[in-house]
């Protein structure tokens, strides 16, 4: 006991304090608190309609009134719909063709406006012009342009003598497609254009300019050290351009509203024309849901694909 | 509905003589004195009606309004919206229960929501008595399940718009009345390069009126009176392949065409033969009075079934029941159909909207211009949407998906054959009827 009694010391009275008191004093409570306001307003903005909508797509509700459960009644419709199943393709077409060439053009410009140049502010300006300019009017402008009759692209042409008729731009299904497609990517260019030059500007000269002494090509240059140092930058702006991309509707609404024969419905226009036209809220909500995954799926793609540590530190992929 | 006696019989007629004689606002406070419903003491109210597209008639409507605020203190913003926004901006305001007091809209949009609309069965008795009989699909787009939900407050024909010297050119002496007529007059005009065409886009207004108009009129029907499914017919197939033989006459893009399109290529003398109101002709009228002077109109041909098979737009309005004040919204929907009222509105809009009610005292707008006649045949000759069957949220679905319109289309495009097109409109319509 005696030998006990050495090597443990005694208890250390400790001072009995209130509950509160202890909940006043300590840091993790404190975080809770002020982290409140902002899950509560996640929960209320963000959760809730997200999981509102999941519940209206297993009901038949419509606008109006509340529908009953249904189950995957809805889901079962849609899996047998051809204009369903056409516009996930559309939706898919557009968001990789869109996505993979607004990159491109972005990336370039982006490498481009990092150059020194003459009157580099005023270029800057002009190339974020197209992402000032609201969606709608944006839209509205490309669907002069498009026109089935006073297109200035088919009266240039015409002019010129290398075509007879009009183009028919928006009517024609696959000619339509490239059209929105087309006006996503004029629209979307510069914000990866801009965000990647914000991105380039952090690279430190010293960089190139020891890569330059070492005697290193141009694109052993880009690929070495602009690439691997712009990923960050690069998973993030192609994340939030997927996103925007796969549920863009405003283009495509004032453009064709989906058609020439739903030839152009994405599935965002196809959800807003079932949903809330028809008044099938059930229905229009079970497409919105049917988005969820392969927007987790592009998210994952784009974020995870591109955040590995391993490849950001220039080191090969395991 | 009080009764009439001497008193406002009288006062009645004393309103009436002051309308007459043009004093909009005596002729408003004699009426708010005897009128049937009395607004809510502090009443205010908000409108949202679609956007006009002859700048008089709005100019006209607002002067009403006023009139109304002055006579009964009942204060009423107005909002417009373009066709197509209309009924989402409706259908948000029904499903939370917050928005405009009143909505005055497109086809059978209170349909969807007929459980959210104030009845109006005392406001559509009172004017039948004054003005009736209702046209039937005027009644069709003011009743669901046998109840006044909307008070169908005018038409607007959209009918055959067409150049007189390219129909000669084509040798027609005169606008053909069938539907075979029809077909060898676009061809003509085809042949002389001087094109019809008409919408086959997600137009809301001339695409899916003229595409019913096709089908009725070859007997095909999307759904029976009792909205059994009957679209896969032998009478489909027919206006399929008609309306195929029409499009290869048609001007190029008229699938990309919205509301607009065909307003545009006819007053630039691209286009010599469409469907559509009296806007095209009341813009010739004030920009080209050359085109407008080679233009006319005519009612639609009829086609095998051998009757009128029109398809008009309708436009009802409604008010929610969340309004603070119901009595002030059919007061002034009361207030808005007095024939005193009525009239010099209608006036206003050149012929862009017609009567609803068959004994409405004659418009002059309709014989001031030869050319305007066939327009106030519109409430009379047309059908109500969805056909045969009665007028419901599912007809406003099979309207708001293009269901007809598609079907149309994706057989004149060569997407589908016409098995093909009939079986894709006959899921459509099996999705939207499904008894859920």
């Amino acid at each position: 006991m005696a030998h006990t009694a050495l090597t443990q010391p005694a208890p250390v009275a400790v001072p009995t304090r209130s509950a509160w008191a202890r909940l006043r004093a300590s840091r993790g409570w404190a975080g809770f608190w002020f982290m409140l306001p902002t899950a509560l307003i996640l929960g209320l903005f963000l959760a809730y309609p997200l999981l509102k909508g999941i519940w209206l797509s297993f009901t038949n509700a419509r606008i109006g009134r509340d529908g009953v459960f249904i189950g995957l009644e809805n889901y079962a419709w849609l899996w047998d719909d051809d204009v369903f199943w056409l516009s996930v393709f559309n939706t898919c077409l557009y968001t990789v063709v869109a996505s993979v060439v607004k990159f491109a053009v972005g990336l370039y410009l982006a490498l481009l406006l990092n150059k020194n140049m003459p009157f580099k502010a005023i270029v800057r300006s002009i190339v974020l012009i197209p992402f000032v300019v609201p969606t709608v009017l944006s839209a509205i402008a490309f669907w002069w342009i498009f026109d089935s009759q006073f297109s200035i692209i088919s009266w240039s042409l015409r002019h010129l003598g290398v075509i007879d008729g009009n183009i028919d731009f928006l009517g024609e299904p696959a000619m339509a497609r490239a059209c929105v497609i087309f006006a996503n990517i004029w629209r979307g260019v510069p914000f990866i254009a801009i965000t990647l030059l914000a991105g380039l500007q952090t690279v430190s000269p010293s960089l190139y300019e020891a890569a330059t002494l070492d005697g290193a090509s141009n694109w052993q240059i880009f690929s070495r050290i602009t690439l691997p140092l712009l990923t960050p930058i690069i998973a993030v702006v192609m994340t939030f351009s997927v996103l925007f991309t796969f549920t863009d509707f405003q283009l495509i609404w004032a453009m064709t509203r989906g058609g020439p024969v739903n030839a152009t419905h994405l599935m965002a226009t196809l959800s807003y024309q079932r949903g809330i036209l028809s008044g099938t809220l059930g229905e229009g909500a079970a497409i919105a849901t049917a988005m969820v995954p392969f927007l987790l799926a592009a998210i994952g793609i784009s974020w995870f694909g591109l955040q590995r540590r391993a490849w950001q530190a220039g080191e090969s992929d395991r | 509905m009080s009764g009439l006696d001497r008193r406002s019989l009288l006062t009645g007629a004393a309103a009436a003589g002051l309308a007459v004689g043009g004093d909009l606002l005596g002729f408003a406070k004699a009426w708010a004195q005897t009128a049937e419903w009395k607004p809510e003491p502090g009443a205010s109210l908000s409108l949202l009606r679609w956007k006009r597209f002859v700048p008089s008639e709005e100019e006209a409507f607002l002067k009403m309004v006023d009139a109304f605020t002055q006579a009964t203190g009942v204060k009423i913003t107005v909002s417009n919206e373009s066709y197509d926004d209309i009924q989402p901006k409706a259908s948000v305001a029904a499903n939370t229960g917050q928005g405009p007091d009143m909505v005055w809209g497109l086809f059978s949009f209170p349909a969807l929501f007929p459980d959210k609309c104030v009845p109006l069965g005392d406001v559509a008795a009172s004017l039948a008595k004054k003005y009736g009989p209702w046209f039937p699909s005027a009644e069709a787009y003011g009743k669901v399940k046998g109840n006044w939900i909307a008070i169908p407050v005018s038409f607007n024909g959209g009918y055959p718009n067409y150049r007189i010297s390219a129909m000669k050119k084509a040798g027609f002496d005169k606008f053909p009345t069938d539907t075979a007529g029809f077909l060898e007059l676009c061809r003509g005009l085809k042949k002389n390069n001087t094109p019809a065409g008409f919408a086959l886009g997600h137009a809301t207004g001339d695409g899916n009126t003229w595409c019913h108009w096709a089908l009725w009129s070859h007997g095909g029907n999307l759904v029976d009176a009792n909205e059994k499914i009957v679209i896969n017919s032998p009478e489909t197939a027919k206006a399929l392949e008609y309306v195929k033989s029409l499009y290869e006459t048609f001007v190029p893009g008229t699938v990309s065409w919205n509301d607009s399109s065909n307003n545009k290529a006819f007053l630039a003398g691209d286009l010599y033969l469409t469907n559509n109101g009296i806007s095209i002709y009341a813009a010739a009228k004030k920009d080209n009075p050359k085109l407008a002077e080679d233009m006319d109109h005519a009612v639609w041909p009829v086609g095998p079934v051998g009757k009128p098979t029109e398809f008009q737009l309708a436009y009802p309005i409604l008010a929610f029941k969340y309004s603070k004040a119901p009595n002030a919204c059919k007061a002034f929907i009361a207030f808005m159909m007095e024939a005193s009222n009525y009239n010099p509105w209608l006036e206003a809009a050149q012929g862009y909207l017609c009567e609803p009610l068959s004994n409405y005292p004659k418009n002059p707008i309709w014989t001031s211009d030869p050319k305007n006649a066939v327009f106030a045949e519109a409430g009379r000759r047309s059908l109500a949407a969805g056909g045969l069957a009665p007028v419901s949220e599912r007809i406003a679905a099979v309207l708001a998906d293009f269901v007809v319109v598609d079907m149309f289309a994706s057989h004149c495009t060569g997407r589908e054959d016409v098995k093909g097109a009939i079986k894709n409109a006959e899921r459509a319509a099996t999705r939207i009827f499904r008894n859920t």
